[in-house]
C-alpha cells in the first residue's frame, strides 16, 4: 500500500483534497478524519471545504485553526452562531459549556434551538450540530453550570476563551478566571436591538470596567429580551475576533469595547 | 449658564432623545443630570465625558460631552 501523503498527492485537484478522498483516506489508513485534515493541512494542501477560505485564509493558516482549541461558555443566543462560525471556520478543538435544555422561548433566536432539540442539552445538541457540519472539528459537550471550581478543568489547554454567558456576576468570575490562566477572552453581549463586544487580554479588565456599577446579575435584556438577529450580529463580530487572535493577525477590540445600534445602524467605539 | 452636550445610547433613547444640549445655571454631577432625565441609576452601566469613562459622581464642566450607555448582559 502506499503511504498515506502519496495516497494524498495522487488524488490532489488543483490544491485540495475532496471531502471524498478524506473520508477514503481515514478508512484505508484506520485514521480519524482530524487526522486526516491535519495531515493534508500539514502537507500544505487544503481540504476542499476550505476552498472559500483560502484568500482569506492561508493552508498555513488553516493548520493553525486546526490545532486550536477554543472554549465557548454559554451556548444560547450567541454560544449557538460562535460554535457554528468556528466550526465552519475549522477551529479543531472546541468546547462547549452549557447546564441549561432548551425551551420554547429560546426559538426566536438560538440557532440550536428547533423543534426536535426542545428539552434537549443545549451542550450536546451543540455537539451533534458540530459533527454535522464539520466531522474534522472534535467537540467536547460539558453540561455543567461554568464555576469557580470546575473553571480550570474547562479552560485547561485553550487559547481563547469566548464569553456567552447571560448573568452578568458569571461573565465577571469567567473574566477573572481568564485573567488567573492567562487566556485571552472575548465578550459579548446582547439587548433588544443592541450588543456589545470587546476583547480583554491577561492583565486588562475590560469586563471589571464595563460592569463596574452593575449590581442586578441581568442588563436591561430583562426588559427588552433579544430578537433573532442581534445574537447573530454580536455573535460574528466575537468570531472574527477569536480567528484574529488565534491568527496573530489584524487589529483587535482590546481596550476599547464597540457597542452596537442595529435599530439606528450605528457602531460606537468606547476607550476603556 | 453652562451648557453640557448629552448623548443616550441603546435603550435610554426609548422616550428621550439621542443627542441634546443642555443648560445649568450651576456645575451638575452625571448622577443629576441622569435623574433629572428620569434614568434610574440601575440603568446607567457607562458614563463618559468627552470619550473618557468617569465616575458618575463626576461635575460637569462647561461644554463637556456626556455619553451614557445602559447595561446590556444577555446572551
Amino acid at each position: 500500500m502506499v503511504s498515506l501523503s502519496e495516497f494524498l498527492l495522487s488524488r490532489l485537484e488543483g490544491e485540495m483534497i475532496s471531502w471524498q478522498v478524506q473520508q477514503e483516506a481515514a478508512s484505508r489508513y484506520k485514521q480519524t478524519i482530524g487526522q486526516i485534515e491535519e495531515e493534508i493541512l500539514s502537507a500544505g494542501f487544503l481540504p476542499a471545504r476550505y476552498q472559500r477560505n483560502r484568500k482569506t485564509i492561508s493552508a498555513a493558516e488553516q493548520l493553525t485553526l486546526f490545532r486550536s482549541r477554543v472554549t465557548v461558555i454559554g451556548c444560547g443566543g450567541l454560544g449557538g452562531y460562535v460554535l457554528e462560525e468556528l466550526a465552519r471556520l475549522g477551529v479543531g478543538q472546541l468546547v462547549a459549556v452549557d447546564h441549561d435544555v432548551f425551551e420554547e422561548h429560546n426559538l426566536n433566536r438560538q440557532l440550536l434551538a428547533t423543534m426536535s432539540t426542545l428539552g434537549r442539552f443545549k451542550a450536546e445538541v451543540a455537539a451533534e450540530r458540530i459533527a454535522s457540519i464539520n466531522p474534522s472539528v472534535e467537540l467536547v459537550p460539558i453540561k455543567e453550570v461554568f464555576s469557580r471550581e470546575n473553571s480550570e478543568r474547562l479552560l485547561a489547554g485553550s487559547q481563547v476563551v469566548v464569553d456567552c454567558l447571560d448573568t452578568i456576576g458569571t461573565r465577571l468570575l469567567l473574566s477573572s478566571v481568564c485573567g488567573e490562566l492567562a487566556i485571552p477572552l472575548v465578550h459579548g453581549a446582547i439587548c433588544g436591538w443592541f450588543g456589545q463586544v470587546a476583547t480583554q487580554f491577561p492583565g486588562e479588565d475590560t469586563l471589571g470596567k464595563l460592569y463596574l456599577r452593575c449590581t442586578e446579575d441581568r442588563g436591561m435584556e430583562k426588559i427588552y429580551g433579544n430578537p433573532s438577529f442581534t445574537p447573530a450580529a454580536v455573535a460574528s463580530l466575537q468570531t472574527a475576533e477569536v480567528c484574529k487572535i488565534l491568527l496573530g493577525r489584524g487589529s483587535l477590540l482590546r481596550k476599547r469595547v464597540l457597542y452596537l445600534n442595529l435599530l439606528a445602524m450605528e457602531m460606537d467605539e468606547l476607550q476603556l | 449658564m453652562m451648557k453640557v452636550t448629552v448623548k443616550l445610547f441603546a435603550t435610554l433613547r426609548h422616550n428621550r432623545f439621542k443627542v441634546a444640549e443642555h443648560e445649568y445655571s450651576a456645575a451638575p454631577t452625571i448622577l443629576a443630570v441622569a435623574e433629572e432625565l428620569g434614568i434610574p441609576r440601575e440603568e446607567m452601566a457607562l458614563a463618559m465625558v468627552n470619550g473618557v469613562l468617569v465616575s458618575v459622581e463626576q461635575v460637569l464642566q462647561n461644554g463637556d460631552t456626556l455619553s451614557i450607555f445602559p447595561p446590556i448582559g444577555g446572551g
